[in-house]
């Protein structure tokens, strides 16, 4: 059984990883054959770096990724405090309205989005770029960084913030030293998905960016729809290499704190 | 606390604004024309295109069995796996999740393709070369690939709380494997399971990009259909907002019916 068990696990990794493996061997191929290797070089490495349409959406799917991770976490956080001392029904119904952009799919939330921008464009100076596509990411980020805190809310003991009152706090300072500390966590963890998922958006991205503002998924999805490039493997190739190192020291940062606490969770 | 309500009301009007109103655009956009006059006109247009409905509901559903099937035993080793070996599995497991979803397909684009090195190794062996890509095999393949990982993480995570002394238990009271299978590992994993069928299920029915790149233009699925509405030649958002419309309640079904099965409110998101 245990066996069986091994060997299942080592076809879906291969599964899992194969493809993968693939694009990162071709991104070496001297030829732009997708099937045989004729030589070594780093020619589309190369190509990669001086290609600017690549390099410029990089720049901005970074920015944009900043800006609305940090935009995000802030209007998340007040929302989370906020809603949390909100009576059940009105509590209910903000919390059923936040979830609805994780729940909806991608496709409907980018063209609803859509026709409200082209409703604003029609009417006001706004115009598809930069500050549509920052407007969208933050909408769809909110709900993630709401829904990483409020758990934490529930975990804490209501009366904390009333004692430190009694005990000669000002309502501002009990926030800063009683609430805050509690939800940082969630409120760490709400700023870090933000972050991933701005960077990684193509459906709501490619809905409401127009022509003038690419983000990097968008790039590489116009180049998966020309003629073959290898420099989509080279692209592919780093991407990869950024993920498995992030991934690591993520990894060894948790299993670290968990020992030193003295208790193990896994990922 | 209750003077801190008003700090939720930037985000109120946030929501307001960016989800409630686009939401509402949407109905409106599929219940009106380009007078602005009230129809049902395109609502009953999607009945048009019940095929392609039909299609993406039938591949999005073989895709889900197949995560299914090949998440479980694979969620099931993971959650018995001594516990610092799990979260360092877990983390191989996910990892390529974290790479952009369209290169994961454009990976399989270039395995798949006639010139690529699945049809070079069967001409290797005097086989082929055989159609994979732009199949509706292809398409199916590219939804699991992508997908598993959503249908691997709320089972784990539904199984590593199963106390191993609950199935020694059923063992020594006469259970054999499939007894234990059947009557306590699955019961025990069924929130587990639907959160998983609904996380894989929703991206699955209405993504667009898979099979435009695995699927070439013969396995139109309602994403595409969508798409087409508002960025592509057949431009008519009226007809794409009622699309998006019948789409959201296919799926609205599907949760009622999902969260029908899981007593408790446990949707792992």
């Amino acid at each position: 059984m245990k066996k069986l068990a091994h060997l299942y696990l080592v076809l879906v990794m291969l599964f899992l990883y194969v493809p993968i493996f693939v694009l990162i061997v071709f991104s070496f191929n001297e030829t732009k054959s997708r099937s045989v290797f004729s030589g070594f070089t780093l020619d589309w490495y190369e190509r990669l770096f001086h290609n600017e349409i690549i390099i410029s959406s990089l720049v901005n799917t970074i920015i944009i990724a900043v800006l609305t991770s940090i935009i995000s976490t802030i209007l998340g956080t007040l929302a989370a405090i906020g809603i949390n001392s909100m009576r059940k029904v009105p509590k209910a119904v903000v919390m059923n309205i936040t979830n609805m952009p994780i729940i909806n799919p991608e496709i409907v939330t980018g063209v609803s989005l859509m026709l409200l921008f082209v409703f604003f464009a029609a009417r006001m100076n706004l115009e598809f770029g930069f500050v549509t596509l920052l407007l969208a990411h933050i909408t769809f980020d909110v709900p993630y960084v709401i829904l990483n805190i409020m758990p934490k809310f529930k975990q804490m003991d209501p009366h904390l913030y009333e004692a430190a009152q009694d005990l000669g706090c000002s309502p501002f300072q009990a926030f800063k030293k009683v609430i805050l500390p509690e939800i940082m966590p969630g409120i760490v963890s709400g700023f870090l998905i933000a972050f991933t998922y701005s960077l990684d958006d193509f459906v709501i991205s490619y809905f409401t960016s127009g022509s003038t503002s690419q983000t990097l998924p968008i790039t590489i999805y116009s180049m998966t729809r020309r003629k073959i490039s290898p420099e989509i493997n080279a692209l592919s190739t780093l991407i990869f290499l950024v993920v498995v190192i992030v991934l690591i020291v993520k990894h060894l940062i948790e299993t670290r704190t968990a020992k030193k606490n003295g208790t193990y969770k896994g990922a | 606390m209750k003077q801190m309500k008003i700090f939720a009301a930037p985000y109120l009007v946030w929501m307001v604004v960016f989800i409630l109103v686009p939401l509402l655009m949407v109905a409106y956009f599929a219940l009106t024309n380009d007078e602005g006059r009230f129809t049902i006109q395109y609502v009953s247009d999607v009945g048009q295109y019940a095929n392609i409905f039909v299609r993406s509901i039938w591949l999005a559903l073989i895709a889900t069995v197949i995560c299914l099937i090949m998440a479980y035993p694979l969620a099931f080793i993971l959650s018995r796996m001594d516990k610092h070996k799990q979260g360092t599995m877990l983390l191989i497991v996910m990892l390529p999740m974290w790479m952009n979803f369209l290169l994961r397909t454009y990976a399989w684009m270039t395995l798949l393709g006639n010139n690529g090195i699945i049809n070079y190794l069967f001409g290797l062996v005097g086989l082929g070369p055989f159609k994979l890509i732009n199949t509706s095999g292809a398409v199916v393949l590219g939804m699991v690939y992508n997908y598993l990982p959503f249908m691997i993480l709320p089972l784990y995570s539904v199984m590593v709380k199963i106390d191993k002394s609950v199935l020694e238990a059923a063992t020594d009271l006469g259970c054999n494997f499939w007894n234990t299978l059947f009557r306590v590992i699955i019961p025990l994993s069924v929130p587990g399971i639907t959160s998983g069928i609904t996380m894989v299920f929703v991206p699955a029915i209405s993504t667009f990009i898979i099979s435009r790149m695995l699927g070439g233009g013969s396995n139109l699925l309602i994403g595409d259909l969508i798409e087409m509405q508002f960025l592509g030649n057949a431009y008519n958002p009226h007809l794409g907002a009622a699309i998006s419309l019948v789409l959201m309640v296919i799926i609205l079904l599907i949760m009622t019916v999902m969260n029908q099965f899981s007593p408790d409110d446990q949707v792992l998101i």
